[in-house]
């Protein structure tokens, strides 16, 4: 056995410069900036091709955000009909998603037996699974047939706002059901045991004391439901129609809330984009910069419901 | 001030009563939305399923059974020694009195001839509506197998060149009429109608028939006809001279519940044959896209989706498990730390699309020379953009790695203090610690966490068709440097198309992605499985 003098010993001791450690970890930190830089590279790329956009001497901000139609071709770029049908397919989505959601999520955390709950969990699991081109191919091929059997076909065209809408809230129910019943079961069984105690029943429990307890949870699903809903393109691309629904004047828009009708066609930003990009696009065109334009006004708007959303979970959070 | 009672003795009861009522409606409400759930989900995979299989209404310029039996037809009528009899008692008698000559007669001349003729019986099958008839005084022939049957009428020339054995006699062929319906329902059953079942020398001369010459030169430069195999000059044939085209389609349901109203269309479209169809068939999987939909297949649309898929996998696995760790390991809960968190749980909420944007203008355009490969002299001749499946992989790579980030944290976290103090205690290092013991055990997380990302990625369509998929492409990708297009994509474009046909072929499409995001699912669902293990 080597025999080893106290300086020798102290000296391997001491804290040594280890370059492999040090360049590891640099590495690994510039992995972890990546998220920044790519976070940088949406704001900066959709601003300064929106820039590009608002630079355009046929277009104004006041325009943008005032006129009732959207039509490249004669220079006219009012996005509020984008954003309005992007709005009337998540209302639908949610209307529809919500209540089943919540339904389900209250079932799956306060009434279902394991049985019901395994056979439950993978269900949604897949429901969440499929791909959004799929639901698209339904939306288009069961959902609008059906909506016209209902309706009758002179109401309900093909290319309509309502087949997509309660298809979008088929593809977000899994989400809401997951994060709701997440929301739900983080609530102590204390709370429900002193319920309970006090003579409640299980229905009384569920809605007056589960429910409001897990609010801060249940917010924060119902706005990452929607912030999904505005975003999805796929299901709108496919089935709601490949143009904006536009109006001459505001007058025409409103008659016979003509803008809110759910069964005719309208684009939403998400279709527009996914549209226009399939097509032949010139770098250099306006329609290629107007697209930056609208995918900065969807990023704003699911930014703005991000930090809703967080202000909401922090207001509305119990800490147990 | 209202002072509320609470109910005593028989208010009581009913108070009670009504409340309890209450619970068990709204539960059996809560109850139908989730069997609501499940009915969703069958109705969807059934509505698919009913998408991929029924009836079509197809055209074909020369029918597959007019082309084997001509082709046959041809060959019989040209044998040695053949001759056609147009009245079929003519014919019988002939035969009767020529030992060496053998003849196709229908039943009922044959029974008015029985007792000088003999029918020939096969002995392996058996022929319905025709008879092959020798004469009596053929003490040789009693029966045939179906091969000795084929030659009998067409390359054979003497009896003994059917069986050896029988006399070295010249054959002589006794035929009705060219066309007739007894002459070719005798060859569609002993030479068959269905050129799928045709072999392959007999395919090839088929197409060397009804093709131009120049036609065949072009196919014997891409690919000399003898190494084709049978599959290939079958789906040729098809292509080229059959060409079948598909009028209309139905689902199953109403192939299945409302035949009368297919009867009906069939009815106003006297050039076309009623045939069930599969969509989705190993043709499918394995034919390249293709404008027709008869002919159209996934295969260029399944390997750009696996080389999009391995991009993106190469990208972001590794990349996102570095953030984790540092974030996880090397984290000092600093500000930078919060921001890049913060970050990262932003970016998980941000709609595909826009990565698609972001993609587009950064890897597609600013980084052309290195997404078309021009920086590497690697450039595809066809392409000379940067739309290329290295772009489309780092775009949907930039789009997963917050998920595989998320995940990979929680795997990590998940690993107990003890391990990583017991290794510091033995003197190791940081990333010694790390690489040896933290990582070891949380890869079946991070794999399970990872495996679920990929099959998003593997889903996705709308950042891909902003980035730039193609929308003709017949060559399947050979690189990262290639145009491409994904299976969602061919599944979003078959859809957009409005003729029956491209519905169901969207369908089999679903069908085919489906079953590869259940396998890679299935492969997530066994790893979890596998090394689920609690401290």
């Amino acid at each position: 056995m080597q025999t080893m003098n106290s300086s020798s010993i102290s000296a391997s001791l001491r804290k040594q410069r280890r370059w492999g450690e040090t360049i590891i970890q640099a590495l690994l930190f510039l992995f972890a900036a990546l998220s920044i830089l790519t976070t940088l590279g949406i704001i900066l790329v959709l601003f300064s091709q929106a820039f590009r956009f608002f630079a355009r001497p046929e277009v104004t901000f006041l325009a943008f955000l005032t006129d009732s139609t959207w039509q490249p071709q004669i220079g006219r770029f009012g996005i509020f009909v984008l954003v309005n049908a992007t709005f009337l397919t998540s209302i639908i989505a949610m209307l529809v998603a919500l209540p089943v959601g919540m339904a389900i999520a209250i079932y799956l955390s306060e009434y279902a037996s394991p049985r019901v709950r395994s056979i439950l969990k993978p269900v949604l699991e897949i429901l969440a699974g499929i791909p959004t081109v799929v639901y698209g191919y339904f939306a288009l091929t069961f959902m609008t047939p059906i909506l016209q059997r209902i309706f009758g076909r002179d109401v309900v065209e093909i290319f309509n706002v309502a087949s997509a809408g309660i298809v979008i809230g088929i593809l977000i129910l899994p989400l809401i059901t997951s994060m709701a019943e997440d929301a739900l079961s983080a609530v102590p069984k204390s709370l429900r045991e002193a319920a309970y105690g006090l003579g409640a029943t299980k229905l009384e429990t569920a809605l007056k004391v589960v429910t409001p307890a897990a609010m801060s949870g249940l917010s924060a699903a119902f706005i990452v439901a929607i912030s999904r809903a505005i975003g999805e393109t796929m299901i709108v691309a496919i089935a709601s129609g490949a143009g904006p629904r536009n109006f001459n004047s505001w007058s025409e828009a409103f008659h016979n809330l003509a803008i809110f009708n759910p069964f005719k066609a309208a684009e939403t930003m998400t279709g527009h984009i996914v549209r226009i990009s399939g097509g032949d696009i010139s770098y250099e065109s306006i329609d290629y910069d107007s697209l930056f334009a609208i995918g900065l006004t969807l990023f704003f708007i699911t930014f703005l419901l991000n930090i809703i959303s967080r202000r909401i979970v922090a207001r509305f959070r119990e800490v147990y | 001030m209202t002072t509320h009672h609470f109910p005593e003795g028989q208010d009581l009861e009913r108070f009670i009563k009504r409340r309890r009522q209450k619970g068990v409606f709204w539960r059996s409400l809560f109850l139908l939305a989730t069997t609501l759930g499940v009915i969703i989900l069958m109705v969807l995979l059934l509505s698919i399923i009913d998408d991929s299989l029924g009836y079509a209404a197809v055209q074909y310029k020369i029918e597959p059974h007019d082309l084997v039996v001509d082709f046959y037809q041809a060959i019989v009528l040209d044998a040695s020694n053949a001759r056609t009899f147009d009245d079929a008692d003519a014919l019988a008698r002939a035969l009767a009195q020529t030992p060496a000559a053998v003849g196709l007669l229908e039943e009922d001349v044959f029974l008015a001839h029985a007792d000088a003729l003999r029918a020939l019986a096969v002995e392996d099958g058996g022929l319905t509506g025709v008879v092959v008839a020798v004469s009596q005084q053929n003490d040789w022939a009693q029966s045939m197998r179906s091969g000795e049957m084929m030659t009998l009428f067409t390359i054979a020339e003497t009896w003994a060149d059917v069986r050896p054995g029988w006399p070295n006699t010249p054959i002589q062929r006794y035929l009705p009429p060219a066309d007739s319906p007894l002459l070719t329902s005798f060859i569609a059953q002993t030479y068959g109608d269905d050129p799928a079942q045709q072999p392959v020398e007999a395919l090839l001369a088929m197409l060397a028939q009804q093709l131009s010459p120049g036609a065949l030169r072009q196919l014997m430069a891409e690919k000399p006809l003898a190494q084709r195999t049978q599959a290939e000059v079958l789906d040729i044939l098809e292509e080229r001279v059959l060409q079948p085209t598909i009028l209309e389609t139905w689902s199953l349901s109403q192939s299945l519940f409302h035949k009368d109203e297919i009867e009906k269309a069939m009815a106003a479209m006297p050039a076309a044959a009623l045939e069930f169809r599969h969509w989705v068939t190993w043709d499918f999987i394995t034919s390249p896209q293709s404008s027709k939909p008869e002919l159209a297949g996934v295969r260029t649309a399944i390997i750009g989706s696996l080389w999009v898929v391995l991009i993106t996998l190469l990208f972001s696995v590794p990349v996102g498990i570095g953030a984790a760790i540092y974030l996880e390991e090397y984290g000092s809960g600093s500000r930078l730390d919060q921001f890049i968190e913060n970050n990262i749980n932003n970016l998980a909420g941000v709609p595909s699309i826009i990565y698609g944007m972001l993609g587009l203008a950064v890897f597609v355009r600013a980084l052309e020379p290195l997404t078309s490969g021009s920086l590497f002299g690697l450039a595809d001749p066809t392409t000379a953009n940067g739309r290329t499946i290295l772009a489309a992989g780092l775009t949907l790579g930039l789009l997963i790695l917050p998920i595989i980030i998320i995940n990979a944290r929680e795997a990590i976290r998940a690993v107990p203090r003890a391990l990583r103090e017991a290794s510091y205690g033995l003197g190791a290092t940081r990333w010694q610690t790390i690489w040896h013991h933290v990582l070891p055990n949380a890869i079946p997380g991070i794999l399970t966490g990872s495996i679920l990302a990929i099959s998003r990625a593997f889903g996705e369509t709308a950042p891909l068709v902003v980035v730039g998929a193609s929308t003709a492409i017949f060559m399947d990708p050979s690189g990262p440097f290639s145009k491409f297009t994904t299976l969602p994509i061919q599944i979003y474009q078959w859809t957009s198309r409005p003729q029956a046909a491209f519905q169901n072929l969207a369908a089999a499409a679903i069908i085919v992605l489906l079953a590869l995001l259940l396998a890679l699912n299935a492969v997530a669902v066994i790893l979890r499985n596998k090394y689920q293990r609690s401290y």
